[in-house]
């Protein structure tokens, strides 16, 4: 930690600059820090509250394969949470279906198509869409979507896996063109030019260059995406129908893990099993936001070791 | 429903703003938290009472019933406000801290069933509805129950229930279930009183349950056959007064011991015509007929 100021000798050594210095190098210093500390101290609570019970007093084999989250029936509640991640599994796999084509296809023209004013313009626009409130969505999926699904489908019910996959679509797609065409830019201008030189056309660089070596940030932008989806809250809980159900077809209601834990900590009696359970859920959610980060980033790291 | 703090803290700190200077010493604060049921009735309570005991303040907050439980069994309030009776566990639970809860019923609401307004159903039993929320229930469309949704509407019966820990969901489950009774899963549980009652009034094949406080002129309230009268019952303050309606859940306060002092006044007086009165405009069912 040799600070600028500190190797300075002489009469100023505590004057005004040295101290700014010093001020400037703890608020960097902090600041840099502060993600991993949180990281951490969100990981200690979470695991306080929930870590313990999930091990030693949690039904792992209910949890997993029963769809039955009954939490607060009496005598026994009953702890399956196999609806529930069913339920966030499949609104995020339909959000993919949506907004992968979507946004990939974006991040080509944005990247390799759009000169100029157009291609400043969408940008701008894409980031707009990815600053949209996520209550905001769900609006538009309960005041919007629903009633145009119970119309196109003749279904009683317009919140389903359909309506929250397709808002969380939407609401992926902004942040997946974003990184997918990061990933476009970093490929060399001399591959394109190569490419080129040889005789390819537009559409064979993009094919058979482009898209290969930006492959691993394409893989890491739809990973990201799929991490976005998992853990959104709001717009799945009111677009979804935020009930406990295997699904047989897209237009069946299902509940979120999220969106549980939303619907139930705040009525639950802090240290109750069932607050614990939430917790536990919090912490499944936690790991595979996790993996799917990590997995992002060896995808990133694999493609600048591949180079 | 946190909106609704604002204006009785805004009255609070006006209340302690005035009195503080003139007798600050002798003021009493009374604590009162739970269920969001009774948050509107428990809060224009507190209201009206500063005007009858200037030197006693009530601070309501809401929370959901079993946290008002938890917080009378911890000490951290004098009342607790709850839409369902104590569980087994928590009355384990006040055992095991020393504390004997008094419960006082304040009032009572009538839980309604609502259905879409051009539903033509007129009356449901109460096994009916047993069929219909229960676990293992076997009636899953309005044709089994001999209803048509007009205008070509879905023939399936969509069922919206709460979420899981409200009191609401508890004390239907109870009334109609009974005591060990579960529901089935797959309801639309919403996270309201009045959530309940929106959706059912833009859902044709909906049916859902939920205070009688929340009816609007765009549901039907469908009569309840019980099972001793057999005669349909309209749910209504009335209805809920004599205790026919049958599924009216009593509004009770749980103290910690019996309550002296200021807790026990507070009391009197809500139990008195005038606190009862209150109730009543707010809409729900006081503990007796009122002149």
């Amino acid at each position: 930690m040799a600070s600028p100021g500190g190797d300075r000798s002489g009469p100023d050594h505590l004057g005004r600059e040295w101290w700014w210095d010093k001020i400037a190098q703890v608020l960097l210093f902090g600041g840099g820090i502060s993600a991993i500390v949180f990281i951490i101290a969100i990981f200690v609570f979470i695991a306080q509250q929930g870590l313990g019970y999930a091990l030693v007093d949690l039904d792992l084999a209910t949890y997993f394969t029963s769809p039955e989250w009954r939490p607060t029936s009496e005598p026994e509640p009953v702890f399956g949470a196999l609806a529930l991640i069913v339920g966030t599994a499949s609104v995020t796999g339909l959000a993919m279906l949506v907004s992968v084509p979507f946004s990939i296809g974006a991040a080509i023209f944005i990247g390799e198509f759009a000169t100029g004013r157009t291609r400043e313009i969408l940008k701008v626009l894409v980031e707009l869409l990815a600053a949209i409130p996520s209550v905001v969505w769900g609006f538009i999926g309960l005041m919007v979507m629903s009633p145009l699904l119970m119309d196109v489908f003749d279904v009683s019910v317009g919140v389903s896996v359909l309506n929250a996959g397709l808002i969380l679509g939407l609401m992926a797609a902004p942040i997946m063109t974003t990184i997918a065409e990061d990933a476009l830019k970093a490929v060399p201008d001399g591959f394109r030019e190569a490419a080129e030189a040889m005789g390819a056309t537009r559409w064979q660089v993009i094919r058979q260059v482009v898209l290969p070596s930006a492959k691993n940030g394409l893989v890491a932008a739809v990973l990201l995406g799929v991490g976005r989806g998992f853990g959104e809250t709001m717009a799945v809980l009111m677009a979804s129908g935020h009930s406990i159900n295997m699904p047989t077809s897209p237009l069946d209601q299902v509940r979120a893990l999220t969106a549980t834990i939303a619907a139930e900590l705040g009525e639950t009696a802090r240290g109750s099993d069932h607050y614990r359970v939430l917790f536990s859920i919090g912490i499944l959610l936690f790991l595979v936001t996790f993996i799917i980060n990590l997995l992002a980033d060896m995808f990133v790291r694999g493609k600048k070791t591949a180079r | 429903m946190h909106r609704n703090h604002l204006p009785a803290l805004a009255l609070l700190a006006l209340a302690t703003s005035c009195g503080g200077g003139v007798n600050g010493a002798s003021r009493t604060v009374i604590q009162n938290k739970g269920s969001d049921t009774l948050l509107n009735v428990a809060q224009a309570w507190a209201e009206a009472y500063s005007t009858v005991n200037p030197e006693c303040t009530v601070a309501v907050s809401g929370g959901g019933s079993g946290t008002g439980i938890s917080a009378m069994i911890n000490g951290t309030v004098d009342l607790a406000n709850a839409s369902r009776k104590m569980k087994e566990r928590e009355l384990a639970a006040a055992g095991e801290n020393g504390v004997t809860p008094v419960e006082f019923v304040v009032g009572y609401d009538a839980l309604a069933v609502y259905v879409h307004a051009a539903n033509p159903i007129e009356s449901i039993t109460m096994e009916q509805l047993a069929g219909i929320y229960g676990d293992g229930g076997s009636l899953v469309r309005w044709s089994q129950l001999g209803v048509t949704i007009p205008n070509g509407g879905s023939d399936e019966i969509v069922r919206v229930s709460r979420q899981n820990n409200s009191g609401t969901f508890v004390y239907f489950r109870e009334a109609v279930l009974g005591r060990e009774g579960k529901y089935k899963l797959g309801s639309l549980d919403m996270h309201g009183s009045k959530d309940v009652v929106d959706l059912v009034e833009n859902t044709p094949g909906a049916i859902g349950y939920s205070g009688l406080a929340y009816a609007t002129d765009h549901v039907k309230l469908v009569p309840v056959i019980s099972a001793d009268s057999g005669a349909p019952v309209t749910p209504s303050v009335d209805t809920a007064v004599d205790r026919t309606y049958p599924i009216a859940r009593p509004l009770l306060m749980y103290t910690a011991g019996q309550p002296e002092g200021a807790v026990a006044e507070y009391l009197d007086w809500i139990l008195s015509d005038d606190g009862q009165r209150i109730i009543l405009a707010k809409g729900y069912a006081p503990v007796r007929a009122l002149d």
